[in-house]
C-alpha cells in the first residue's frame, strides 16, 4: 500500500492543478455527484440511524445506573458527530464509490480506452480524476451532516422508546445543547472531506495503475476499498489528536 | 493500390536506431525505416514481434530507450511538430469508451478539446460517420455495434481529429472475412479521399498485399525486409519466405 504513496500525492497534486477546468467537467462532476448521492442516500439513512440507536443502547444504561442520565444526549451527541459519522460513512462510500471509481477506471485502463484518450491529447486526470474527486470532495461532506442529523434523531429515539433507558426527547435535547457545538460538527465534517480526499486519490490510482485484464480489475478494486479504510482509521486517529490540541 | 498517392497531405515519417527493452527483454532492436507522405506502410510480423510496441512509440504511448522518430525531419515530441501536425491510432480492440454514445465517442476530441459549438461537432459526427459507412448510428452505444463497426467508429473517432498520420494496429483482426474487407475498403477509401500517411500494423496477409505501397516484414525487434509488395514477396530471407508462407498456408 505505501509503496504508491508518492504517486498518489503527484496524482493529488495534478488532480489540485486540474480544478480550474472544473467548469469545463461540470456535466461530469454533477453525474459522479449525483451518483454518489443516489447510490447511497438511503444506505447512509439506514446505517446512521441504526449507529444512533445502538450507541444510545450501549452507552444509555451504563450513564443512567450510575446516575449520570443527564450526559446521554451529549455523549451520543458528540460521539455520532465527531467520530462515528465521519468514519462510517466514509467507510461506506470507500465500499461503494471508492470501488466504482476503481473498476470504471481500471477497466479503461485495460481495455486501452485511457491510452486512447491520450492519443487524442486528452489528459485522463482532467477528465476522469479531476471530477470524480470533486464530486466525492463536496458529497461526502453533506452526506456526513446528513447521517450526524439522522444518526442523532435515531439515538434518541432509542433513548426515548427503549425501557431500560427512558428518557424524554426534552432531556435528551437539554445535555445534548449544553454539550454538542457547532464545532463538534465542523470537527466532523473536516475529517469527511481529508477522507473524502483518501478515497477519491486512492481508488483513481488503483484504477490507473491497473494491469492484468478482469481478475487485474478485480485486484484493483480490492485495493483501492482496503487501502482507503486503512488510511481512514489510521487519518482518523491522527486528526482526532490533531483536533483535540 | 501499389502506387504512392501523389497531392498528398500526409507527412514524412521516420524512423532512426528505435530501440526499447522492458526488463531484460529488447523488443525494439535498432529499427530503421520511413514513411513517404501519402502511402500506405505495412508492417507485417508474427506475434510478439514489437510491432504494437512500435505503434506505442509512434503515437507518445511509450518512449524509446534509444534512437528518434521524426515528422518532416523533426522529433516527433517537439512543440512546433505537437502544434503543426496531428496523429491519430486505430486501436486493435476500437478502444471505444463503453460509457459513451458512437456520436460522443466520434466527437469526443472535439468536446473535450472545445474546438466547435455542439451544432458543429453534432455535423463533424454526422459526417465522419458517414464516410465510414455508418450514417444513423450516432446514438448507438458501442455495445450494440459489431466488430467490424466498432473499428469504423473508431476510424470516424480517426478522422475527426484530421489527422495528417493515421496509426492502425490489426484493423482486421477477430473480423469475420466480410467486415475484414470492409474495413480493408475503408482504408483505402480514406486514403485515396484524403491522401494521409497511413501506417498500419498487421499480420493480415490479404490486407497488406491488397492495400500496401510499401511493406515491412519485422521479427524478433528488427526489419527484415522492406519494400513494395512485389519486392518483399521476392525478398531471398528465409525467414521472410517462412513468414509469408505460414500465411499463405494459413489462409489455404
Amino acid at each position: 500500500m505505501f509503496e504508491n504513496v508518492g504517486e498518489m500525492v503527484v496524482l493529488f497534486w495534478r488532480a489540485l492543478l486540474a480544478m480550474p477546468l472544473a467548469w469545463r467537467q461540470r456535466q461530469k462532476v454533477f453525474d459522479q455527484f449525483f451518483e454518489i448521492g443516489n447510490a447511497s442516500l438511503l444506505m447512509v439513512s439506514i446505517l446512521s440511524f441504526f449507529i444512533g440507536g445502538v450507541i444510545a443502547l450501549q452507552t444509555a444504561p451504563v450513564l443512567v445506573e450510575h446516575g449520570l442520565a443527564g450526559t446521554v444526549g451529549g455523549v451520543v451527541g458528540i460521539a455520532i458527530c465527531r467520530e462515528l459519522a465521519p468514519v462510517m460513512m466514509s467507510i461506506l462510500i470507500a465500499g461503494r464509490i471508492g470501488s466504482a471509481m476503481a473498476a470504471e477506471i481500471g477497466s479503461m485502463r485495460v481495455y486501452q480506452e485511457i491510452d486512447a484518450l491520450r492519443t487524442m491529447n486528452i489528459n485522463p486526470i482532467h477528465c476522469l480524476v479531476m471530477p470524480r474527486l470533486l464530486a466525492i470532495v463536496i458529497a461526502l461532506p453533506l452526506l456526513v451532516v446528513f447521517s450526524i442529523l439522522v444518526g442523532w434523531f435515531g439515538g434518541a429515539l432509542v433513548c426515548m422508546v427503549n425501557h431500560r433507558i427512558e428518557i424524554s426527547f426534552p432531556s435528551f435535547l437539554s445535555t445534548f445543547q449544553e454539550v454538542v457545538e457547532l464545532k463538534d460538527v465542523l470537527n466532523g465534517v473536516f475529517k469527511s472531506f481529508i477522507f473524502a480526499n483518501v478515497v477519491g486519490v486512492v481508488s483513481c490510482h488503483q484504477g490507473l495503475i491497473t494491469r492484468g485484464g478482469p481478475r487485474g480489475i478485480g485486484r484493483s478494486v480490492t485495493k483501492a476499498v482496503v487501502n482507503s479504510i486503512v488510511l481512514i482509521v489510521i487519518l482518523d486517529y491522527l486528526l482526532t489528536r490533531l483536533l483535540m490540541t | 493500390m501499389n502506387s504512392p498517392a501523389t497531392n498528398h497531405r500526409g507527412v514524412r515519417l521516420d524512423v532512426r536506431g528505435l530501440r526499447k527493452s522492458f526488463g531484460n527483454q529488447e523488443v525494439l532492436k535498432g529499427l530503421d525505416f520511413e514513411v513517404n507522405p501519402g502511402e500506405i506502410f505495412i508492417i507485417m510480423g508474427p506475434s510478439g514481434s514489437g510491432k504494437t510496441v512500435l505503434l506505442k512509440h509512434l503515437i507518445g504511448l511509450e518512449q524509446p530507450d534509444a534512437g528518434q522518430i521524426l515528422i518532416e525531419g523533426r522529433p516527433i515530441d517537439s512543440p512546433e511538430i505537437m502544434d503543426r501536425y496531428r496523429m491519430a491510432m486505430v486501436f486493435q480492440s476500437g478502444a471505444l469508451l463503453n460509457s459513451l454514445s458512437v456520436g460522443e465517442n466520434v466527437g469526443l476530441y472535439l468536446s473535450e478539446h472545445r474546438l466547435n459549438p455542439p451544432g458543429e461537432i453534432a455535423r463533424i459526427v454526422t459526417e465522419k460517420l458517414e464516410v465510414v459507412g455508418l450514417k444513423d448510428a450516432e446514438n448507438k452505444m458501442p455495445s450494440d455495434l459489431s466488430g467490424g463497426m466498432v473499428k469504423r467508429v473508431a476510424i470516424a473517432r480517426a478522422l475527426v481529429m484530421d489527422p495528417q498520420l493515421i496509426l492502425y494496429d490489426e484493423p482486421t483482426s477477430e473480423l469475420d472475412p466480410l467486415s475484414a474487407v470492409t474495413v480493408a475498403q475503408e482504408i483505402v477509401r480514406l486514403q485515396q479521399r484524403t491522401h494521409l500517411t497511413s501506417l498500419i500494423v498487421t499480420h493480415d496477409r490479404d490486407l497488406a498485399f491488397g492495400v500496401a505501397n510499401r511493406i515491412a516484414v519485422i521479427n524478433e525487434g528488427r526489419i527484415l525486409a522492406i519494400g513494395a509488395p512485389e519486392e518483399v514477396r521476392r525478398d531471398p530471407n528465409t525467414l521472410v519466405q517462412a513468414f509469408l508462407q505460414a500465411s499463405f498456408r494459413r489462409l489455404d
